[in-house]
């Protein structure tokens, strides 16, 4: 290597040692407040919608400027875990409800009871808060949410002449297994179930049949118990697969995406899906595909379902927790929270957003998710401490075993209980 | 003969269906990269978009700032690879030329380090990166780059110094060089191969390093390229498959380049003409 190619390269170094060696920046340069939000909006449409309301609050806020951080759903928890411990995490934190558990224990993001204001507080439903309330504290503000629906294949459906369910008249599980088996015929399936992620969609649906398989002791201590009502969603998918072929093997370890094509091509006659999969439904599906949004099934409890809203939180390490729940106060306001909603084809928490015409409107079945958002309840193990390990060592392949048709109900069950309450026990002790 | 033709044949067949493996996922990429949303959702893939558009690329730029996380990248990337090799090399030929028992437990050391997953030194590492101030700041993930790819490299150098025959060194002294003389003359350029293969290496870590880039990198504009591609992704593994695509094979382009100009050089016969046969 020569002298002057040597050279370059060492300049090359220097450079960007002297370049890069800036940190975040003063938090209060030029008696101003910086405070960092982490988005994880990642739609083109909601991540412009974020950025448009940093820009209005930025015009309207001199002494307060945020700056928009990009976070990723996929990394979000070890990469706040990281910031947390070492004190650099952001000031205002968007995430799902469901992995605020150990956060708020942890004792690493603010408590928001005193910070938010009642127009804040009374516009969220008291449903809505107890997903990100941990012990006595409020540890998020939940401001989107989607219900799982069903993705049908509306000719398919007038043709076949079942009865078109709506949030006034739902099918019960039993009536829609009939009707998935009525609509299937060879290589034609009437649903196929993206079960990539089991345990969250079986235990989100079992609330409609009044499952609740966690079970809450007056001692506060949490057990698993896997009853008749449990039983409902899970003997369903399984029947549907192994008893009257309605409904694909091949599907069950796969996510929402994978099972478009086969949707669009024919294969499949309804997909439940999340309700902000629409998005996707609206970009891919071929010119002249015509498709509409149905409600889940409904049993006992009618149709009611567990979700994870997506939260906003403030970092117990942020200097300036006030102004972090004032921006937050201003990105939820009522057309705000509108505008965020649309941008992510999910429906807002708040009861004035809710009633925005925009929600309601037939196109691409907004009518039918916003008819859903009074029955949407937390998820049911989101404040169950050891529901990760449960879900993953117990749960997860007790399901996929159990929908495969590789062990029976009763194993099911003994699997689920004896060795997820030991699990459990662990972190009860 | 005959039996000899047909075992080619059948190495050929071999290497022919390694060859379509190895490229089976970047081709698809590519493929991916120019197909409409509607393309993608088809329930027939095809391997030649039917109607080709740049929109994805468009989006992805539109997105997220792809040519300044690329330059970071870059940035990152060359100067961890320039520092890994500079530091390596003498550590290297010590540990080569003089079999020490330090040399011994160096070697032993190395080849446990990399056994070490990344979580368990990610938080002791950001609290000593945040006490030197370098959270946030690219010459911060160089330092942790050129730690975690020293080890290796300071392995293959080893082996590329032990390459060199330790008499051409001893001829040369005989001749009247000097240490220093040697080395630079002598040794350096029989080494050359073993420096650049050695560079491509943490070169390529660097590139494609994603988890200490996410933890230790908060501003927009200091992200490198992998942090940037996952903001493609929503929950529970949802993607925006088009841009993701765009992006993703942009990403791969620079190691392709690097690769295809300094290919020559690793292969290029470490010794030729050094020893007489």
């Amino acid at each position: 290597m020569t002298r002057t190619r040597t050279g370059y390269l060492l300049a090359l170094v220097l450079a960007l040692l002297s370049a890069g060696c800036t940190g975040a920046g003063d938090d209060a340069a030029g008696g101003r407040i910086t405070l960092r939000f982490q988005s994880l909006a990642w739609q083109e449409e909601s991540v412009r919608a974020n950025k448009e309301l940093v820009g209005e609050w930025n015009a309207t806020h001199p002494g307060v400027k945020v700056e928009y951080v990009q976070g990723s759903w996929d990394s979000v928890h070890d990469q706040l875990l990281t910031s947390f411990e070492g004190g650099e995490a952001p000031d205002i934190i968007h995430d799902a409800s469901d992995d605020l558990a150990d956060f708020a224990y942890g004792g690493y993001l603010a408590d928001l009871r005193e910070l938010l204001p009642e127009r804040l507080k009374a516009d969220i439903p008291q449903r809505s808060w107890r997903a990100a309330t941990f012990g006595d504290g409020i540890y998020g503000v939940p401001f989107l949410q989607e219900p799982r629906v069903l993705i049908a294949n509306a000719t398919w459906l007038r043709k076949s002449g079942v009865r078109i369910p709506t949030p006034e008249k739902p099918w019960s599980w039993a009536e829609f297994r009939r009707i998935t088996k009525e609509l299937s015929g060879p290589g034609r399936y009437g649903v196929a179930w993206p079960l990539k992620e089991p345990v969250s969609a079986t235990l989100n649906l079992s609330l409609s049949a009044g499952g609740q398989l966690f079970h809450r002791g007056p001692d506060g201590r949490v057990t698993v118990r896997f009853e008749a009502a449990d039983e409902v969603v899970p003997r369903t998918v399984h029947d549907q697969v192994g008893t009257d072929h309605s409904a694909p093997g091949s599907t069950l370890g796969s996510g929402g995406s994978d099972t478009l094509p086969g949707f669009f091509g024919g294969r499949y006659a309804m997909v439940p899906l999340g309700f902000s999969y629409r998005q996707q439904i609206v970009q891919q599906a071929p010119e002249g595909f015509d498709w509409q949004v149905l409600p889940a099934p409904a049993g006992a409890d009618g149709l009611t379902q567990g979700v994870s809203p997506q939260t906003l939180s403030v970092a117990e390490d942020s200097p300036h927790k006030k102004a972090a729940a004032e921006f937050v106060d201003f990105l939820l306001r009522p057309r705000n929270m509108v505008r965020l909603a649309l941008g992510d084809w999910m429906l807002p928490t708040g009861t004035r957003a809710l009633r925005d015409p925009a929600l309601h409107t037939t196109k691409d079945g907004w009518a039918t998710g916003t008819a859903l958002a009074a029955r949407l309840r937390p998820a049911p193990a989101q404040s169950v401490r050891g529901y990760p390990e449960w879900k993953d060592k117990v749960a997860t392949p007790a399901f996929q075993e159990y929908y495969s048709g590789a062990i029976g109900l009763d194993t099911l069950r003994e699997r689920l209980e004896k060795d997820g309450n030991l699990v459990l026990a662990r972190y009860q002790r | 003969m005959r039996t000899s033709r047909q075992a080619r044949a059948g190495q050929y067949l071999a290497l022919l269906a390694y060859l379509v493996f190895l490229a089976f996922p970047f081709l698809w990429l590519v493929s991916t990269a120019f197909k409409s949303p509607r393309e993608l959702g088809s329930l027939h893939p095809t391997w030649i978009p039917r109607h080709p558009t740049l929109d994805n690329f468009r989006q992805a730029f539109d997105e997220q700032p792809l040519l300044h996380a690329a330059l970071n990248s870059l940035l990152a990337a060359l100067a961890a690879a320039l520092i890994a090799v500079l530091v390596a090399t003498p550590l290297a030929y010590v540990m080569a030329r003089h079999r020490t028992g330090l040399a011994r437990v160096a070697t032993g050391w190395v080849v446990v380090s990399q056994a070490f997953p990344l979580v368990l030194v990610i938080i002791p590492l950001f609290l000593v990166l945040k006490n030197l101030r370098l959270i946030n700041s690219l010459p911060g993930l160089v330092m942790v780059y050129v730690v975690w790819a020293l080890p290796f490299a300071l392995w293959m150098l080893v082996g590329y110094v032990r390459a060199v025959p330790a008499e051409l060194e001893e001829a040369a002294a005989v001749d009247g060089a000097g240490r220093v003389r040697t080395l630079v003359s002598v040794t350096a350029p029989l080494l050359a191969p073993g420096l650049v293969a050695t560079g491509l290496f943490a070169f390529i870590t660097a590139w494609n390093e994603f988890f200490f880039a996410l933890v230790l990198l908060k501003t927009p504009e200091k992200q490198t390229l992998p942090v940037v591609l996952t903001h493609f992704i929503g929950a529970e593994g949802v993607a925006d498959l088009g841009p993701l695509a765009a992006a993703a094979f942009l990403a791969t382009l620079p190691s392709l380049v690097v690769f295809a100009v300094i290919q020559k050089r690793i292969t290029g016969g470490m010794l030729t003409g050094a020893v007489k046969a």
